[in-house]
């Protein structure tokens, strides 16, 4: 398959204007604007069957057109590279090894919903990835690719590269809303949603950094040669983040529906030291975990989801025979209570309250009813918050508890 | 409109309301922490959760709107359970230290916990610590974090209501906790108001702390005094343990729900000022006897002020200060007797008195009944002004002066009681509270005060509302509408009045602005008189 997002991964100084430009970057973002046909961006969009790659894989086209259409207020256009997810790692190389890739794709988009400022949130622990943003920012800039009169039209645009403070919740989009508005990143209740009341009150369009980066691909070669790269209702190609106890860890563009075996043994070279493979986690810390029989599945958000698991972000972390489930259970309870926002009463005290049980079991002072009580709390924090953040904290429990049971037995004695 | 139905009871509501108004508006009960009708929708403590018939999942009521047709159960095995668990949640990390909390008895913790909670814990860890216990943020206010759920109330009561921004949420997850920004403090005009808010004992209030258990209170509604709005309050008073606490009656002041005169809210300055009700009262009836005030049975006082005010009918050189600190019925009593019997001139507003105003509750006349003496009265503004009398008191021209309320020490000045003392040969002295002008008096009548006693004050926009009688009057202080009917007896006008509201009857036959009101009709909330 040939490389589309990735092209330039590989190229030296690709983030440099001139190497990208060599490589035929802003080439589309010219034709689209000169053309003058913001709906047509939309239409391609939605025929492209282009979903959202941060992880929820909502329908782009769809929610660019849920934007109102006759408002008074400025729409905003932001760009969610706080890229949080642990095994997730492709924004990272979109930002720092093809970044005009995404603002071209910025641009497009913008163009398309008619919004004239974009917001860039980065995580603020991708201080290189941040300098190679900013100055591929400001050498577009410089050419008038942004700003005001792009490309001699009348289109203006600009972007704002905003550094997060370190919070996971904070790319949850609407917590990101409020960080990126000086506030606290607690997320918001919805309705209303951001298409309608976004950032500063205006209709906002959220889109995560890969997704932005296909669309000049969607818009320069058509939307059906998008859709025939990916599967069924899945348009495009993928990046997946694979990392964990395997030969060749790495991002890998690879096409929608890729089954995951083969992503393992051949794209990535098999488990290090050809042990054997104990279990995987499909789609970032937060998705179910698959065991080793439960891997002749596709790669893509429907297959994935008939497996009782999700796409997600697409961190595929490995994890081979010497892993102990219980260790691994006890990093991802952590990390969920460290980051939980404290905002919804289930979420604050059941994450806590989860990762001490799991504690408690490794360091040798579990009791028989605790797995019980792990899988309760983990059930009564489900569907029960304001964003999903306590749905993504219960799954590794049921999974892997559920999953490797007798793991857990063990330590219980 | 849309045609819904709760708990298998059909009702119509308002388009675009979300189910807890509905619930609300249907006297049905829900749990709820965070929501609160006064404050921005938070929709964080999850509590009340509802099933809505064709959603899979329990919704939260508070952040969900009604649509027509739709089926809401609050009670249903489904709903119930969504609550409990919550409920589970939130007691996860409370330091459940109930026994010594203040919050105890009327805390929704427990409350719920005992409606909707009840399960066997299953939480064996170590609970979060949290820096510091009970600790000041404020002249009024104390902070426990460890007590606190983290509902928001607080902050958005400092950021929506009060423009203050005086609270934040620090930290994240279980280690959340609220507190005052660093190097400010809790200390706005309304800063009380936020521990009547928080549903929980992390906030306290520094007055009413460890003076009594909640369940000890008795309660009454009234309005707050203290100023032309006329904020609907409870009085909260001690009713069983007289010997608790020094005798003192009335233990806080909380704020009573009325849309349009104070919404939840009352101003601290309302809230603190009740000392007076128990403390520097004048308790006996008293007659100056050689040069020294000495008690006397009520009768010798009434027939002693009785005859003196017969001897003072038209034409002698006698006046009344009335106050627009007593109700609209005693006003009535005060013109009959005062203005109408005997010919007096009358007056009843100290200019000079006035004090702060906000654009929110506090008005600047801190008397509450201003609008109802000038109706009562009939008085045109500048006539009310009680200065001239008193200048004409100073020079000589005045014998005898019935001074209701008002220390003349205190609003012109001790020079001026001075000189009114040596040149008016009697002064008659009514009031609540023991002051200089009631020390330099020759008669002095012990009034109740408005705990004390039914009637009705006007507030500043003619809203007729009740104030009703906490407790009996102390010692031997008596209702001033008593009062002026025994003196009425005395002086030969047959009052038939049993109770203050025969007074106000008679007062809206009388008078247009009163006209068709009664207390059915004033209520709870009060009703708005005819525009005079």
């Amino acid at each position: 398959m040939e490389p589309i997002l990735s092209r330039n991964f590989n190229v030296p100084d690709a983030w440099r204007l001139s190497v990208a430009q060599s490589r035929g970057a802003y080439e589309t973002a010219k034709k689209v604007i000169s053309s003058g046909k913001p709906l047509d961006v939309v239409a391609a969009v939605t025929a492209s069957n282009l979903r959202g790659l941060g992880g929820a894989g909502f329908p782009t086209g769809k929610k660019w057109q849920f934007l109102p259409k006759d408002s008074s207020k400025p729409v905003y256009l932001v760009i969610n590279a706080d890229e949080g997810e642990p095994g997730t790692f492709k924004d990272r190389y979109i930002l720092e090894r093809d970044p005009h890739q995404l603002i071209e794709g910025i641009i497009i988009s913008a163009f398309a919903i008619r919004s004239h400022k974009a917001y860039i949130y980065i995580r603020g622990e991708y201080v290189e990835p941040f300098m190679r943003l900013q100055s591929a920012v400001d050498e577009a800039y410089a050419k008038n690719y942004l700003g005001k009169n792009i490309f001699g039209s009348s289109f203006g645009l600009d972007i704002v590269v905003h550094r997060g403070a370190g919070a996971y919740i904070c790319g949850e989009e609407t917590a990101l809303l409020n960080s990126l508005e000086g506030g606290k990143g607690f997320p918001r209740l919805k309705p209303p949603f951001p298409a309608i009341v976004g950032l500063f009150g205006c209709p906002t369009i959220i889109n995560n950094v890969e997704t932005l980066a296909c669309v000049p691909h969607i818009l320069k070669n058509g939307p059906e040669w998008f859709v025939k790269l990916g599967s069924p209702g899945n348009g495009g190609t993928r990046l997946f983040s694979v990392s964990g106890h395997i030969k060749k860890p790495g991002v890998y563009e690879l096409p929608m529906g890729t089954p995951l075996r083969e992503m393992i043994y051949k794209h990535a070279g098999g488990i290090r030291g050809d042990k054997n493979l104990k279990a995987v986690v499909p789609g970032g810390i937060s998705a179910k975990i698959l065991t080793a029989n439960e891997i002749d599945v596709n790669m893509d958000y429907d297959s994935l989801r008939n497996a009782g698991t999700m796409l997600g972000s697409a961190g595929v972390i490995v994890m081979d025979e010497t892993t102990c489930m219980v260790k691994a259970l006890v990093y991802a309870c952590k990390f969920f209570a460290h980051e939980s926002c404290g905002q919804c009463s289930p979420c604050r005290e059941g994450t806590g309250w989860a990762y001490k049980i799991v504690k408690r079991i490794h360091d040798g002072q579990g009791a028989v009813k605790d797995l019980e009580t792990l899988l309760t709390i983990a059930k009564n924090m489900e569907g029960r918050t304001i964003c999903v953040f306590a749905d993504a904290a219960a799954w590794p429990i049921q999974s892997y508890i559920t999953k490797f049971r007798s793991e857990f037995e063990e330590y219980i004695g | 409109m849309a045609n819904i139905t709760i708990d298998g009871k059909p009702c119509t509501v308002k388009d675009g309301i979300t189910i807890i108004e509905a619930i609300d508006q249907a006297n049905t009960d829900l749990p709820r922490y965070c929501y609160h009708p006064g404050l921005s929708i938070a929709g964080n403590c999850r509590i009340c959760q509802v099933e809505v018939e064709k959603i899979p999942r329990t919704v939260i009521a508070c952040n969900t709107r009604v649509a027509e047709g739709m089926v809401i159960h609050t009670k249903s095995p489904k709903a119930q359970e969504s609550q409990k668990v919550v409920l589970e949640f939130l007691l996860a990390n409370h330091p459940l230290d109930c026994p010594v909390c203040d919050q105890a008895g009327e805390c929704k913790l427990q409350d719920y916990y005992m409606d909707y909670g009840v399960y066997d814990p299953k939480f064996d860890e170590m609970k979060v610590k949290k820096s510091k216990k009970a600790f000041s943020i404020g002249p009024t206010v104390m902070l426990d974090q460890e007590r606190c759920i983290l509902c928001s109330r607080c902050v958005r009561f400092g950021d929506e209501i009060t423009m203050t921004h005086d609270f934040g949420i620090f930290d994240r997850g279980d280690h959340a906790r609220i507190d005052v920004y660093p190097g400010q403090e809790l200390n706005n005009k309304y800063s009380g108001n936020v521990v009547d808010i928080c549903p929980v004992g992390a906030l306290t209030d520094k007055d009413f702390r460890f003076k009594m258990r909640v369940w000890y209170l008795g309660t009454q509604e009234s309005v707050c005094p203290g100023c032309a709005r006329g904020c609907n309050i409870s009085i909260q008073y001690e009713k069983s343990r007289p010997y608790h606490l020094k005798s003192e009656r009335v233990m806080r002041l909380k704020p009573r729900e009325n849309e349009t005169v104070n919404k939840w809210w009352i101003c601290d300055e309302g809230r603190y000022d009740y000392k007076f009700i128990d403390f520097n009262r004048i308790q006996q009836a008293r007659i100056r006897k050689n040069g020294s005030l000495v008690e006397v049975p009520w009768l010798e006082l009434l027939e002693k002020t009785a005859s003196l005010l017969k001897a003072a009918q038209s034409g002698s050189a006698w006046a009344c200060l009335a106050s627009a600190r007593y109700t609209n019925e005693e006003l009535f009593l005060q013109k009959r007797i005062f203005k109408d019997l005997l010919k007096w001139p009358l007056a009843f507003y100290a200019p000079g008195q006035e004090g702060s105003e906000d654009n929110f509750l506090i008005k600047k006349d801190k008397n509450p009944n201003t609008a109802g003496a000038s109706q009562v009265l009939k008085f045109e503004a500048a006539a009310a002004d009680m200065t001239p009398l008193v200048e004409k008191a100073k020079s000589g021209q005045i014998e005898g002066l019935f001074i209701f309320h008002h220390d003349l020490a205190k609003i012109y000045g001790p020079e001026t009681l001075k000189t009114v003392r040596q040149k008016v040969k009697t002064i008659i002295y009514e009031g609540s509270n023991q002051n200089a002008t009631a020390d330099a008096a020759d008669i002095v009548i012990p009034a109740a005060t408005y705990a004390e006693k039914e009637g009705t004050f006007t507030n500043f926009e003619g809203r007729v509302q009740r104030i009703k009688k906490a407790f009996e009057p102390i010692a031997a202080s008596r209702a001033t509408w008593q009062v002026l009917l025994d003196l009425g007896a005395l002086l030969g006008v047959s009052f038939t009045y049993k109770k203050p509201e025969d007074i106000f009857l008679d007062l809206a036959k009388e008078n247009s602005a009163f006209r068709d009101l009664n207390y059915k009709k004033i209520g709870s909330q009060g009703a708005v008189w005819n525009k005079p």
